[in-house]
Order: structure tokens, then C-alpha cells, then sequence
């Protein structure tokens, strides 16, 4: 059986050598980009440093993660990333649904284009811009924010200082950068409602809040529920920019925004704890594995269409 | 009947007006903040803060920009190099894997979709994959690994084989194939050109992304030769900041600072091109999404 599969695969190489050798770049890429950096997954084990290099320095088991664990440092890594996801996730998708729905059913031509641009743009800035923004609003001396309530005679509010404003800045700025993109992904899904759906209930005298309730809804249900799910597969992985652009190295606040991606780089680029950095990315990646699989063996069981793979 | 029709209808269309307006100012706003603020005097800013429209109108903060714009003008070139190399090389690896992985005589196609998929599903973390470019390959402080680690994503991949498959039907292929053309060939003189728009989208996915990048210059870059236009600025602000915190700590006033007028006017030189360049190009990247969407 085995012989045969080997035999099959140099007949489809002598058969299809040319599409074999366009694969080649392709092959070199992930290899060097993502398959041979899994053999540095030994780094996690050990007390890595540089001179010794990676088979050179010393070997120290799992004390890299006892440390991570008993610090409590990766309860808290896991609550921030998981619970900013999560709500990520779910905020996310409500206000790109729910912008989408709007935006179809505008009439004037025109509006939607200028609306749709306007929202766009975000998207396209980098999150250095994002940090320039979030600045320019909340810093204590000049921000805008603190320009309106000193204006209005009240103290001004030290946001860099104070861990509790984060979590809801950090998911407004989130839901701001992405509302454009996902706002495209729901329109494509409206504007594949037949429009004799739309004249049909219009006949039957249904208002236009029905046909958002009984026509929109239901057809936007599926992709709703699809990025969901797939979004919950992604649910260990954080948004590093984000987080890094808008608070950066300012422990202040690292309670309430450090996640898991910021904590690896962290570690890794200032305090040099090479091992450190690979073991909680290694926790990472094989709990966020674990989610996936589970995730994707009980869509499969449901519904065999929907799974990823 | 009729009549209480039309009002909800009125209603409900004035609702939709006032929120996506709104919701537009939103996203608009804070750009004008940053333009405001690049036209403003510096004192202006440090006195009365931001604001939507420059309390006192000045030209100081590109005035100190193109006074020394030995930096920005080596950053825009290396931004622009990597924008333009690595938007070209990923854009002919990516049609190429595309168009091999939609190939239904390609029998191991699904393995390797599995395989280039399966990276986004689990890697070795952020440091054995900087110890591969800057400890094995050594590429540490070159303009190279700017572009290199950046060239293929999965998601391109996907979406490009779901253009081939969209423009480019197989009778065709095997049309093209009878006559006698190889592989080779039908991917230059009949893939290549049926999918122009596919490779415009997915080339300025690109494009974008390596306009934006700021990360892989703050992880190789071994002095300020190799910073890209978005880590120079990242670097201007965070300098300043660092600095201002350890004056104020010491007492002493530091008077070339990069001014917040200056840090503006550099975001303004930074991001303008995007902001020029994307309503022209915006329906290529919707049409991306959409068909991304559909088969995400």
C-alpha cells in the first residue's frame, strides 16, 4: 500500500513536473517562513541564549513554563487575550452585520459610496497611525479628550495611567479599524438576497423593519454564525499590533492589555529571555491547535459543509 | 394604510441617514485631527491641545521635516523598495501556487492547500521564527528580510486559486492542452491575462501591507539604514516620549525634541500616499473580501 502511494507520487512528479516546479518558491517560502521555525520549539526547554546557540544552551525542561505558571503571569495572559476576543468576536461582527444591513438599504447611490469609503479608511492605515490617533485623543497634557472636559471645568483624566479605560478604548479602536472590511464581507451576503424577495414582501405590505426581521436577518444568519465559528478557532491568537501600537511598553496598564502575543515579544526583545518568549508562544499555539480541532469536530459532526478541514 | 407606511419608512430613513453619517464622522475624524494638528504651531498644541481646525496656523512642523530629510527620504526609499519588490515576487509565487492548486489533474492539490492552511493553524511562535531569518540565514540588517518573511499568506493563496478557478474554466485549459500547450504555457498566455483583476486585488493586498509594516524593521534592523517610513515615525514619537518623560524627571527643558506638530506633519507625510491613493482602488479590495468571503 505504502510502495504504491510512492509509486504514485514519482508518476504525478514525471507526469506534472512543471507544476511541481512552480510550486518550488512557494515550498522554499513556508519552509523557511513557518515549518522549518517549528524544530526552534525546542527553545521552550531551554535556557536559550545566543552564544551557545540553539543545541548549545542549556536544557532545563519544563521550568520555563513552572515559572510562567506559578507567576500567574499565564492566567493572566490567557484571560486578556481569551476575553478580548471573545468580545472582539462578538461586538464586532454585530456592528458589521448591523452597518451592512444600513448600508444596503440606503437608495441614494451616492450616499453609499461616500459612506462606505468614509468607514473604509481606517482599514488602510497602519497601526503606527492607530497609536498617533489614540494619542492625539487621550494623552494627559494636550489630548483632545481632556481639551473638552477642562473646558468644561473638570480635572483632566490620566487615561495612560489608569488600567480600567483600556479594555473598552482598546476594543473601540479594534471595531473602528475593522468595520470597513467586515462591513463588505455582510454586504456581499445581502446583495445575494434576490431582490424579488424584497418586492414580494414590499407587495404584501411589509414594512421595511419586517424585511430587515424576516428577509435580511435570516440570510446574513449563516455567514454570522460561519465567522463565528471560525473566529473562535482563532481565539488564543492576539491582534500584537494593536495592543503593542496602542500601549507599548507602558506597564502601567499591562493588567488589563497584556495578552499573550505582547508578553512574547516582550520578553524576547527587552529582557532577552528567548526561552521564556518561545514557551508561552508554545502555549499559545498548541492550545489554540486543541480549540480548532475541537472546534472543527463538533461543526463537522453537525454539519459536514462547514468544517475547515 | 399607505400613509403609515411611508412614515416609518421616512423614519427609518432618517434613523439610517443620522447613524452612518455619524458613524462616517467617526472614522474620518481622527485623521483630520492629525492633519490639523501637522498645520498648527507647536505652542498652539502644547498649550491648548488638539484640535479639529489648527488654532493658529503654521507650516513649522514640514518645515523641520524637510530641513533634515536625509532620514525620511531613506526611509521612503526603503519603503518603497520593499513595497515594489515584494508586492511583484509575492504576486507571481502566489498566481503560480494559485493556479497549480486549482489544476485538477494536480492530484496532491488538497494536501498542499492542507499544509499551507495548517500554517495559520499552529507555528513555533514569534522567536524561532526570528532566530530562522536572523540566526540561520543571517539576514540581520539587510533590506532582504524586510520583504522575504513577508511575500506569501495563506489567505492570498486561498483567494487566488478562487480566481483561477473563477476566470479561468477548464474546458479552456483542456482546450489549450489538445493544441498542445504545456503547463507553462497556459499559465502565461491564458491564465496571466484572465486574471488581472485577481492579481490587482491580491497586489494591493500586498502592497498595502508592506506599506504599513513598521514590525520587521524593529526586529532586523541593526541601525536606522534599514528602517521602513512607519518604524521611523514609530521611532520619532516613542523617542520623544522617552526623552520628555526623563527631562521632566531631571528638570531640564530639551529644545529639539521632534515637536507634536512635527510628529503630525511626519504621520501626514507617512500616510498620505495611502490615503490619496485608496478611493481609486478600494473596489479592487471589495471585491477581494467578497470572493474571500464566500469561500473564506
Amino acid at each position: 500500500m505504502k510502495k504504491n502511494g510512492k509509486h504514485l507520487f514519482i508518476k504525478d512528479l514525471k507526469k506534472n513536473w512543471v507544476l511541481w516546479l512552480m510550486l518550488m518558491p512557494v515550498t522554499a517560502f513556508f519552509l523557511i517562513n513557518n515549518y522549518l521555525p517549528m524544530v526552534g520549539i525546542y527553545f521552550a526547554f531551554t535556557d536559550f541564549n545566543f552564544r551557545d546557540g540553539l543545541f548549545g544552551s542549556p536544557f532545563v525542561g519544563l521550568k520555563n513554563f513552572e515559572f510562567l505558571w506559578k507567576s500567574n503571569i499565564l492566567w493572566r495572559l490567557t484571560r486578556n487575550t481569551i476575553l478580548y476576543n471573545i468580545v472582539f468576536i462578538l461586538l464586532g461582527n454585530v456592528c458589521q452585520a448591523f452597518m451592512a444591513i444600513l448600508v444596503s438599504l440606503l437608495s441614494c447611490k451616492r450616499f453609499k459610496k461616500i459612506t462606505q469609503t468614509m468607514i473604509f479608511m481606517p482599514y488602510f492605515t497602519s497601526y503606527v497611525i492607530l497609536s498617533v490617533v489614540v494619542y492625539n485623543l487621550f494623552n494627559y497634557e494636550n489630548g483632545l479628550i481632556n481639551g473638552i472636559v477642562t473646558n468644561m471645568g473638570h480635572e483632566p483624566i490620566n487615561f495612560y495611567g489608569t488600567p480600567a479605560y483600556w479594555p473598552f478604548l482598546i476594543t473601540f479602536f479594534h471595531i473602528w479599524k475593522g468595520l470597513g472590511y467586515g462591513m463588505v464581507v455582510y454586504l456581499a451576503t445581502i446583495l445575494g438576497i434576490s431582490n424579488e424577495l424584497h418586492e414580494a414582501a414590499i407587495v404584501d405590505g411589509a414594512n421595511i423593519l419586517q424585511r430587515i426581521k424576516y428577509i435580511i436577518i435570516p440570510h446574513i444568519k449563516p455567514t454570522f454564525i460561519i465567522l463565528l465559528l471560525y473566529a473562535i478557532g482563532g481565539i488564543m491568537r492576539g491582534q500584537f499590533q494593536l495592543f503593542y501600537q496602542i500601549v507599548g511598553n507602558n506597564g502601567l496598564l499591562f493588567e488589563t492589555t497584556d495578552i499573550i502575543d505582547t508578553y512574547v515579544y516582550r520578553v524576547s526583545t527587552t529582557s532577552m529571555e528567548f526561552g521564556m518568549g518561545t514557551a508561552a508562544g508554545l502555549y499559545q499555539s498548541v492550545f489554540g491547535l486543541v480549540l480548532v480541532v475541537t472546534v472543527n469536530w463538533l461543526i463537522k459532526r453537525k454539519d459536514d459543509e462547514l468544517a475547515l478541514f | 394604510m399607505k400613509i403609515k407606511k411611508a412614515t416609518s419608512t421616512y423614519i427609518f430613513e432618517i434613523l439610517t441617514y443620522f447613524i452612518l453619517v455619524v458613524t462616517s464622522v467617526i472614522c474620518v475624524i481622527p485623521f483630520l485631527i492629525i492633519i490639523s494638528g501637522s498645520f498648527s504651531s507647536n505652542e498652539s498644541i502644547l498649550l491648548e491641545g488638539y484640535a479639529l481646525i489648527p488654532r493658529e496656523f503654521s507650516l513649522e512642523g514640514y518645515r523641520t521635516i524637510f530641513e533634515n530629510a536625509k532620514g525620511i527620504i531613506r526611509a521612503y526609499g526603503v519603503t518603497i523598495y520593499c513595497t515594489v519588490v515584494g508586492t511583484l515576487v509575492g504576486l507571481i509565487i502566489t498566481a503560480m501556487t494559485g493556479y497549480v492548486l486549482s489544476r485538477k489533474e494536480f492530484r496532491y492539490r488538497n494536501r498542499i492547500s492542507f499544509l499551507i492552511y495548517f500554517t495559520t493553524l499552529f507555528g513555533g511562535g514569534m522567536v524561532p521564527w526570528y532566530y530562522m531569518y536572523s540566526g540561520v540565514l543571517g539576514l540581520k540588517g539587510t533590506l532582504l528580510v524586510l520583504w522575504l518573511p513577508g511575500l506569501v499568506a495563506p489567505f492570498y493563496v486561498v483567494l487566488m486559486r478562487t480566481f483561477v478557478k473563477g476566470s479561468l474554466p477548464d474546458e479552456i485549459a483542456e482546450a489549450a492542452k489538445i493544441d498542445g500547450a504545456g503547463q507553462w504555457m497556459i499559465f502565461c498566455r491564458i491564465a496571466m491575462p484572465v486574471l488581472k483583476p485577481g492579481l490587482a486585488t491580491i497586489g494591493l493586498f500586498l502592497a498595502l501591507n508592506y506599506w504599513n509594516d513598521w514590525y520587521r524593521s524593529s526586529m532586523f534592523s541593526v541601525d536606522s539604514s534599514t528602517w521602513e517610513l512607519q518604524y521611523y515615525l514609530y521611532n520619532m514619537i516613542n523617542k520623544a516620549e522617552a526623552a520628555k518623560g526623563i527631562a521632566a524627571e531631571a528638570g531640564i527643558v530639551i529644545t529639539d525634541l521632534p515637536s507634536e506638530s512635527m510628529k503630525m506633519a511626519m504621520a501626514v507625510v507617512v500616510t498620505g500616499p495611502v490615503l490619496l491613493v485608496y478611493p481609486f482602488v478600494q473596489k479592487y479590495f471589495v471585491s477581494g473580501i467578497m470572493i474571500g468571503a464566500v469561500k473564506g
